[in-house]
């Protein structure tokens, strides 16, 4: 694995607290996430790392009640300033779900549906993006005959890795994968860990799971959550090999979580 | 005596018995509007059938039943519901999306909510005599196919904004979200996941709630939908009547051969119910299918 | 614990210069549409109370509220609302005596006795007898059913409240059944098993925990049938007849307020006239009812829904 010293910081989080109403969902939070390598977050259910997540591309401004203070910069630029276009932020910092969500469309059309929201229309580009953007994913291989098809023709996998490619289809820096293997079986789990890997040479990944050996696999780094508090943040070999915080030892040996 | 029969036997027995009578009266009353609907139907076509037949297509009325027929009255029915159809649903869903995706949870919001549900149980001819005050004298439209399909999107109007406010609820919230991620503003969301995730379902709405149109009478009679019309509107400023206000003409003469005419406008106005309801059944399973 | 220390080299902005015209308009066009329904309301209880108003100006109020004769359009006119209202309740009062009895008999068998296969077909098909437009009816009601009832009544007239109100009764038994049934379903399966296991048998299930437990939606289900047949209008105007008459005997001619309505309209008052105002009076008579209706079927429904 490389090592994440020798990486350029991307994103920043200083002192970040964010509540949902009265619920103190994130507290004090503070790291920084490396360019170009994978960052994961574990803890055990409820610990804030979705959360926290959802604060890098602002998906949790739809959720009404919710406050945030502190400070989110991504290359300099405090996200939650004025001056920043939400729709921008999204485009250039990419999200795939814990349950595939493929729009009902054919699978041209899922992938070609950020483009065209960013004002693409050109067939012809559209294609390459298509092209281009399955190839990434690993899957064209496997679609390029299909794809006019209904995007729910494809197994949970595949439709976990159209919908990677769809993120990956406007171009962005980041990648938020939140618990993106949890609904898909062990081999499709496989493949999409192989392709984090390959991905991270060109985006900046920052995964939340559920499995603490998925993080020990595929991330560089690795953030340890208890109730929304940041535990421990290391490279990930040092967190699994030698945690500094007994609440780390316990839950990645199994005594809790 | 064993250990299930107990010294109430009797008491058991009769209560079974009572179970079977009242078991026996549910039936019997749920028979009755069946029996109904099918009574309705027979003596309608008993007496409509022989009267089925092109001229009642090609003719228009005549104060000879044998000449009578209700060309005006399909064209006009097709013609309203062909105006009514664009405006009813872009009003309708345009209510549904603010309603369901941009209203803030608050008192306005409320107020609109149940200002709806109370609209769709005011009586249709309080719509006729709204109609009536508004388009035909107010707007001066007269008594226009305008003024009809008008008044008539104001009556169905409710009905759209409800059912489509339901298919716009059953979009998950994932694909919402999947669209939101790629940095699609509110709008694009909207325009170009949710609707097309929810529009067989509207359209479903849409089509009943037209249908409902098609069968209404009172309020068109109230803003003057007339009853003798030997020509076919050219504009939409032109007089005209419908299906159900033929029929109303019809069945209100006195003589035999005007209330055979009349049935046989009945089945004419329920076949094309049928249809209409045929295919939004049609797009309803279509709709189950994508969800 | 701050594993990098090198300072951010990529840069990153966020911000979008083009204004995004769709998202600032859109909002607005579609709370337009949304208001349409207020404007809605606002234009009939405006219209309604203007006319009605005016109309007061030229026939005393207390005449038109207490008066027992209604004949605005003969002379000597009179204008007592009271014919028109008992003409209205008598109509209602046959069509929920059929439609209350019926609708919640066939709710009941629908939810707890009926098998699945039987109710995917009856549930529709009584539906369908909310869908058939209301002119359908009153030509059943004068070809059919008063021709029925003339074989047991010789003497009852041509048009008659009886045959108008059962057919009204026919018509609403959906609304009844629908509505019921919704509300028994909702009661949940572990009060039925709660009661079989201690012995009942289903009509006590059905009678004594089901129907009590939904009570308030079948409460309400019925005062909504009931506005819907007090504003039910084609079927009264073609076989209730047109004769304003204070009386509750269901086999003479009578007249309802929504006939009346019809009847005004049909034939040529000028407009302005003091008779062509009798509809805006009626009409609110008409409105309020219903309204207030309306709302208490809602007031009902939310107020004593049961908390399972």
């Amino acid at each position: 694995m490389s090592t994440a010293t020798a990486l350029k910081t991307l994103i920043n989080i200083k002192d970040l607290d964010l509540y949902y109403g009265t619920y103190h969902a994130l507290k004090k939070v503070s790291m920084t996430i490396p360019e170009k390598a994978v960052t994961a977050f574990i803890g055990p259910s409820g610990c804030g790392k979705s959360t926290l997540l959802r604060t890098l591309n602002r998906m949790n401004d739809m959720i009404i009640g919710t406050r945030i203070e502190g400070k989110v910069e991504i290359g300099g630029t405090n996200i939650y300033s004025n001056e920043v276009d939400v729709e921008t932020l999204r485009k250039k910092v990419g999200m795939v779900f814990q349950q595939p969500n493929p729009f009902p469309k054919s699978i041209y059309d899922n992938i070609a549906y950020g483009p065209r929201l960013h004002g693409i229309r050109s067939k012809a580009k559209l294609d390459e993006i298509v092209e281009q953007s399955l190839k990434q994913a690993v899957l064209w291989e496997e679609v390029k005959d299909y794809l006019k098809r209904s995007a729910f023709s494809l197994s949970g996998g595949q439709q976990q890795r159209l919908c990677i490619a769809r993120a990956l289809a406007v171009n962005p820096d980041i990648l938020l994968m939140d618990e993106a293997t949890s609904a898909l079986d062990p081999i499709s789990t496989l493949k999409i860990e192989e392709l984090v890997q390959e991905l991270k040479h060109r985006y900046t990944i920052v995964m939340v799971t559920h499995n603490m050996h998925q993080a020990a696999r595929v991330s560089d780094q690795t953030v340890f959550f208890l109730n929304g508090e940041v535990v421990e943040f290391d490279q990930t070999e040092t967190l699994f090999s030698n945690p500094s915080d007994k609440r780390t030892e316990d839950y990645i040996t199994g005594r809790f979580g | 005596m064993t250990m299930f029969q107990d010294a109430n036997r009797k008491q058991i027995s009769n209560r079974r018995k009572t179970d079977l009578v009242l078991h026996l009266l549910f039936i019997v009353a749920t028979s009755i509007g069946i029996v109904a609907l099918m009574a309705l139907l027979i003596s309608i076509m008993m007496d409509g059938l022989s009267r089925l037949n092109w001229d009642l297509f090609t003719n228009y009325p005549s104060r000879l039943a044998s000449k009578a027929g209700m060309k005006s009255a399909v064209v006009g029915s097709i013609y309203m519901v062909l105006i009514m159809a664009p405006i009813s649903f872009i009003l309708g869903v345009g209510a549904a999306i603010y309603l369901e995706e941009y209203a803030k949870k608050n008192a306005i919001t409320r107020f609109i909510q149940l200002n709806i549900s109370t609209l769709a149980g005011v009586p249709s001819i309080v719509y006729g005599i709204l109609g009536l005050t508004i388009f035909v004298r107010g707007m001066a439209l007269e008594r226009s196919l305008l003024s009809g399909s008008l008044t008539m999107t104001l009556l169905v109007l409710p009905i759209i904004i409800v059912s489509a406010q339901e298919a716009i609820r059953a979009v998950p919230r994932a694909r919402r979200d999947a669209s939101f991620a790629l940095g699609a503003t509110k709008w694009q969301t909207v325009a170009r996941s949710v609707l097309p995730s929810s529009i067989s379902g509207i359209l479903t709405g849409v089509i009943l709630a037209l249908s409902r149109a098609i069968g209404e009478t009172a309020p068109l009679v109230m803003i003057g939908a007339l009853t003798f019309v030997a020509f076919l509107p050219e504009s939409i400023m032109d007089q005209f009547t419908v299906m159900p206000i033929q029929i109303f003409n019809w069945v209100s003469r006195p003589q035999v051969a005007f209330h055979e005419l009349a049935a046989a406008g009945i089945i004419v106005l329920l076949a094309m119910l049928i249809l209409m309801n045929i295919s939004a059944i049609i797009l309803r399973n279509k709709y189950q299918k994508n969800v | 614990m701050q594993v990098n220390v090198s300072k951010p080299e990529t840069k990153m902005s966020f911000t979008n210069k083009q204004m995004n015209v769709a998202d600032k308009v859109v909002p607005i066009l579609l709370f337009l549409c949304a208001a349409v329904s207020i404007l809605t309301t606002i234009g009939i209880v405006y219209t309604l109370f203007s006319e009605t108003i005016s109309f007061f100006k030229s026939v005393p109020i207390f005449d038109f509220i207490f008066g027992g004769k209604w004949s605005p359009l003969i002379e000597p006119k009179s204008f007592g609302i009271w014919p028109l209202l008992s003409g209205t309740f008598l109509i209602t009062l046959i069509a929920i005596l059929v439609a209350v009895p019926i609708g919640l008999a066939s709710a009941i068998y629908l939810s707890e006795y009926a098998p699945e296969r039987v109710r995917k077909i009856v549930k529709p098909v009584l539906e369908v007898l909310a869908g058939v437009p209301t002119i359908v009816y009153g030509y059943f009601a004068l070809t059919f059913v008063t021709p029925l009832l003339k074989s047991i009544f010789p003497d009852m007239s041509v048009f008659n409240a009886l045959s108008a109100g059962l057919v009204v009764g026919i018509m609403i038994i959906p609304m009844v059944s629908s509505l019921s049934e919704d509300a028994m379903s909702a009661v949940p399966k572990s009060l039925r098993h709660g009661a079989y296991a201690l012995g009942a048998t289903r009509f006590e299930v059905a009678l004594k925990i089901v129907v009590p437990a939904a009570f308030s939606g079948i409460v309400s289900s019925a005062v909504l049938a009931f506005s819907r047949a007090i504003g039910e209008t084609m079927i009264v105007s073609v076989a209730a007849g047109s004769t304003p008459n204070l009386t509750l005997n269901p086999l003479e001619s009578i007249q309802t307020m929504t006939a009346y309505i019809v009847q005004v309209s049909l034939g040529d008052t000028p407009h302005g006239s003091v008779e062509y105002g009798t509809i805006f009076a009626v009409g609110l008579t008409l409105f309020i009812i219903t309204f207030l209706l309306n709302i208490l079927a809602l007031y009902v429904a939310r107020r004593f829904r049961e908390e399972y």
